[in-house]
């Protein structure tokens, strides 16, 4: 593949043709903020965070949206740089709600890490604010508009990754806003609650509703683990805080889903802490359900299956393995039955 | 899969039949639905306007039951027009003759006849399937659940290969696995006839090596499959059942026999999360751990081995559940003492060549994809490349064979089942959420059956088979057939599988469920 050179920030790289100037800043070991920017999605160049100087353009261009050409001499923090984002972030802070202290997203936002990073506070132009209502009236995701900064990265993620496109921009100038077929609810439309748009929202704008409140972004443990329903075998991070899985955040390096999962896998797995959880073995007695040890029980198991074998053989017992169990527990589980019971009685729902 | 979920992005055609992955499979349906946008092309077969459907390029809507026809009759026509892979099947295949005599009767006039898809389709669909390079079968529960379900797969895999779609990147036959770990499980040999591997129990050589690794005598005798399980609890001669992880009363077909064979057993153990309606019938439950609760291994539709990890300690007094059956065999004298899963999961890879170059440390990150038989071994994308597991693929001359209960004057519907987005087989209805989100069963009927019966979307109809009867809430729409009833199975206040036939393939005795003959009647 035929490669360019180019210089950034005084140092020299090589990149493939093709390459646009933010990725081989970032290969050069530049700093780049971006926030429309997705290695996944289409390039919009829309948030302008990206900007550049080129030795000899007229202006400074979008890097995540110019290609990298030979001999190029890129400057990624001259002044006129810095100022032009500080002055885009300006824009996007007087336009946004000042709730750090309370919002979901903090600690995880790349708006509050940019403000951060450039020193950028709020009020330096004023203006008229958003105040949309927030849209929480579906069981699986919280909309809050007033967040959001147009990077379009949802309604791209939604076509792109999901080929659903629920979500567009709507309007036009200062009310342009992300929404739905009519600007209808999610709960209103035809949106299947995947929540890829969550996954790929930069802001607080889009949040899991059922994480909201449970801990913040960095007392969170995430790990990573394989879905537990449909045969796709999704990877997620669990979303752990004492003890508790408080919920779901999907995991780039996934490798049968990357960020995309569906409505189950990102919301559902809250049943392992549902109240109805057996929480102790169970012996019937006189038809009724009696809590016992588990010395009680297994010993019961262990003596009955030893009963029925002598007394009837090895073959009058079966067991139906699991096809929600691990490897480990159906390979124990055959094996118990073959080397244990003595017969090939065992099977699982791969049939039924 | 003979292929890989990346590989969904790197076909020119998909050929989706008795599949609904985008509520079923959401993550391969949502790479099939992106991938049209760059193009791709879609032929979808299903005797519902399922969501695909709408997005298809060609929609065979077939009547149920009748997916053998439908396959012949695309084969008919594209030996017909010349349109197979004839290198392909020179060289890979036998058994094309026999196959071409068969389908030579299954001309378009009486496929369309027999299916309800017009001929214009039959052609489109065949040609375009067999003309586009890269074209890729996708097929789950429609195709299998039939009392030919193993002739209907057969019939699949004879297209792919009359057309030498196999052995290729962004080919295959792939059939999306219904549950999580259905793929690891009987990777493992939670089947009667095989060990871990699919080796075989009768082949004495597999059953030496099983005994020296173990250090006790096995049995050669091929076991039970679960409807003759059933059978044979009821008839007397089974006596206990030891039941992990599944709930056979919801989900196999016809409960009152399930109910029947679980109340008839000397003993009944169930390890569960949750009060489910076959631990109601348990002598004893014990209290598993959940996903999170545990390491492990879980093996994808794709053969991909991937990690499951514990993320908190078990709930309350639970166990998990490699412990709970370590626990009850040791007390039978077995010796299983295990530390951990991953020492399980060594042992089995050293006894099982699809798995022996996996470890813990190799899927780490990515999982692997058995065929993957040494530490230096990369796994396997995509199966078949050289050779099929027989050597020579073999084509099978099959004919149609009707469903095992049709509609007739006294049952005059036809009820079909599956599964919708928002809820699996179990555990989905204990997540707030989602049972907050589709709390109770919407079946789909037709408009004009709708206005026959007097109902609309929301009413209760009371659905009777011969062998039970549920109540159900409807959803009129025109995305079901007329005559047609299509119900999911994953309520307990609408047990679905009341109605179900106990009718099963007789070679993978897999059940019938996407076909019954049932009465509809309102509900006052």
């Amino acid at each position: 593949m035929p490669t360019v050179n180019l210089t950034v920030d005084g140092n020299q790289v090589s990149v493939p043709k093709g390459t646009t100037v933010l990725e081989a800043a970032w290969k050069a070991g530049s700093f780049v903020p971006t926030l429309c920017h997705d290695p996944e999605l289409s390039k919009p160049g829309a948030c302008r965070l990206c900007v550049v100087e080129i030795k000899g353009a007229r202006n400074m261009p979008a890097s995540c949206v110019t290609e990298a050409a030979e001999g190029m001499v890129v400057e990624t923090a001259s002044p006129a740089v810095v100022e032009a984002r500080k002055t885009i972030l300006e824009l996007m802070l007087d336009n946004h709600p000042q709730d750090c202290l309370t919002c979901h997203q903090a600690g995880d936002c790349k708006l509050q890490d940019y403000a951060y990073f450039y020193n950028v506070k709020p009020g330096a132009f004023g203006g008229e604010t958003k105040n949309y209502d927030i849209e929480d009236d579906n069981l699986f995701i919280v909309r809050n508009m007033n967040k959001c900064i147009l990077c379009g990265k949802c309604l791209r993620a939604c076509e792109e990754k999901q080929g659903r496109a629920v979500i567009d921009f709507a309007y036009r100038g200062f009310k342009t806003k992300v929404a739905t077929a009519m600007d209808k609810h999610l709960a209103d439309s035809v949106c299947v609650s995947c929540g890829t748009c969550v996954a790929v929202c930069p802001t607080g704008a889009l949040t899991e509703k059922a994480m909201l409140g449970k801990a913040r972004k960095w007392e969170v443990e995430k790990v990573r683990t394989t879905c537990p329903f449909c045969g796709v075998g999704c990877n997620f991070d669990l979303n752990v805080h004492q003890g508790k899985v408080i919920g779901v955040t999907s995991n780039a390096a996934s490798p049968a889903n990357g960020r995309d999962m569906c409505v189950k896998g990102r919301f559902g797995t809250d049943y392992v802490h549902s109240p109805k959880r057996l929480t102790k073995p169970l012996i019937k007695k006189n038809g009724e359900f009696v809590e016992s040890s588990w010395d009680e029980a297994l010993d019961l198991v262990a003596s009955k299956l030893g009963d029925i074998k002598k007394k009837y053989g090895s073959d009058s017992i079966a067991a139906l393995s699991s096809a929600r169990c691990t490897n480990e527990e159906n390979y124990v589980m055959q094996k118990f039955m073959r080397a244990g019971i003595g017969t090939n009685n065992v099977d699982h729902c791969a049939r039924t | 899969m003979t292929n890989s979920f990346a590989d969904y992005l790197n076909t020119d055609l998909f050929f989706v039949i008795g599949s609904n992955p985008t509520e079923a499979h959401p993550m391969a349906g949502a790479k099939i639905m992106s991938s049209l946008l760059k193009g791709t092309k879609l032929i979808v077969a299903d005797p519902r306007r399922i969501e695909l459907a709408e997005k298809a390029d060609i929609w065979l809507q077939h009547r149920p039951g009748t997916d053998i026809p439908l396959l012949n009759g695309l084969m008919h026509i594209i030996i017909k027009e010349g349109l197979q892979d004839q290198a392909f099947i020179d060289e890979r295949t036998e058994g094309f003759e026999a196959l071409k005599a068969t389908v030579e009767t299954y001309t378009p006039a009486r496929v369309a006849e027999m299916t309800g898809v017009p001929e214009n389709l039959l052609y489109d669909a065949a040609r375009l399937y067999a003309t586009t390079a890269k074209a890729m079968l996708c097929y789950t529960l429609g195709i299998t659940e039939h009392v030919c379900g193993v002739d209907n797969v057969m019939s699949v895999a004879n297209l792919a290969m009359l057309t030498g779609h196999l052995g290729k990147e962004g080919c295959g036959v792939n059939p999306q696995r219904g549950q999580n770990n259905v793929q690891g499980a009987c990777d493992m040999g939670a089947l009667p006839g095989d060990y871990p591997g699919y080796q075989k129990v009768a082949n004495p050589e597999v059953q030496a090596k099983f005994e020296k690794a173990w250090g006790v005598k096995l049995s050669p005798k091929v076991g039970l499959m679960i409807p003759d399980m059933m059978d044979a609890a009821v008839e007397g001669k089974l006596k206990a059942m030891y039941i992990l992880g599944e709930d056979p009363v919801m989900t196999d077909p016809d409960a009152h026999h399930i109910r029947k064979a679980l109340n008839t057993m000397e003993f009944v153990v169930v390890q569960e999360l949750f009060m489910s309606e076959t631990a109601m019938l348990a002598d004893v439950v014990l209290p598993g751990a959940s996903f999170a609760e545990k390491d492990g291994t879980f093996s994808s539709s794709e053969r991909r081995v991937q990690r499951v990890r514990k993320a908190i300690e078990p709930i309350a007094d639970s166990k998990a559940d490699w412990q709970i059956i370590c626990e009850v065999a040791k007390r039978m004298g077995c010796n299983m003492d295990f530390a951990h899963p991953e020492q399980i999961f060594n042992e089995m890879a050293a006894l099982t060549p699809s798995y022996g170059g996996i470890n813990y440390e190799r899927i780490e990150h990515t999982g692997l994809q058995w065929p993957c038989p040494t530490l230096d071994h990369p796994g396997t994308p995509v199966l078949h490349t050289k050779a099929f597991t027989r050597g020579k693929g073999l084509f099978k001359a099959i004919e149609h064979t009707p469903p095992a209960e049709m509609p007739d004057e006294e049952y005059p519907y036809l009820l079909s089942t599956g599964r919708i987005l928002y809820h699996y087989n179990v555990t989905t209805q204990y997540s707030s959420a989602l049972a907050a989100h589709r709390p109770e069963e919407m079946a789909m009927l037709h408009p004009a059956d709708a206005a026959t019966l007097g109902v609309k979307t929301g009413d209760k109809v009371k659905v009777t088979s011969r062998r039970g009867s549920v109540e159900t809430k409807v959803d009129v729409t025109d995305k079901v057939l007329t005559g047609m009833i299509w119900m999911s199975f994953h309520y307990k206040d609408t047990k679905t599988n009341e109605l179900t036939v106990d009718a099963f393939d007789p070679v993978s005795k897999t059940g019938e469920y996407k076909v019954a003959a049932v009465q509809i009647e309102k509900v006052m």
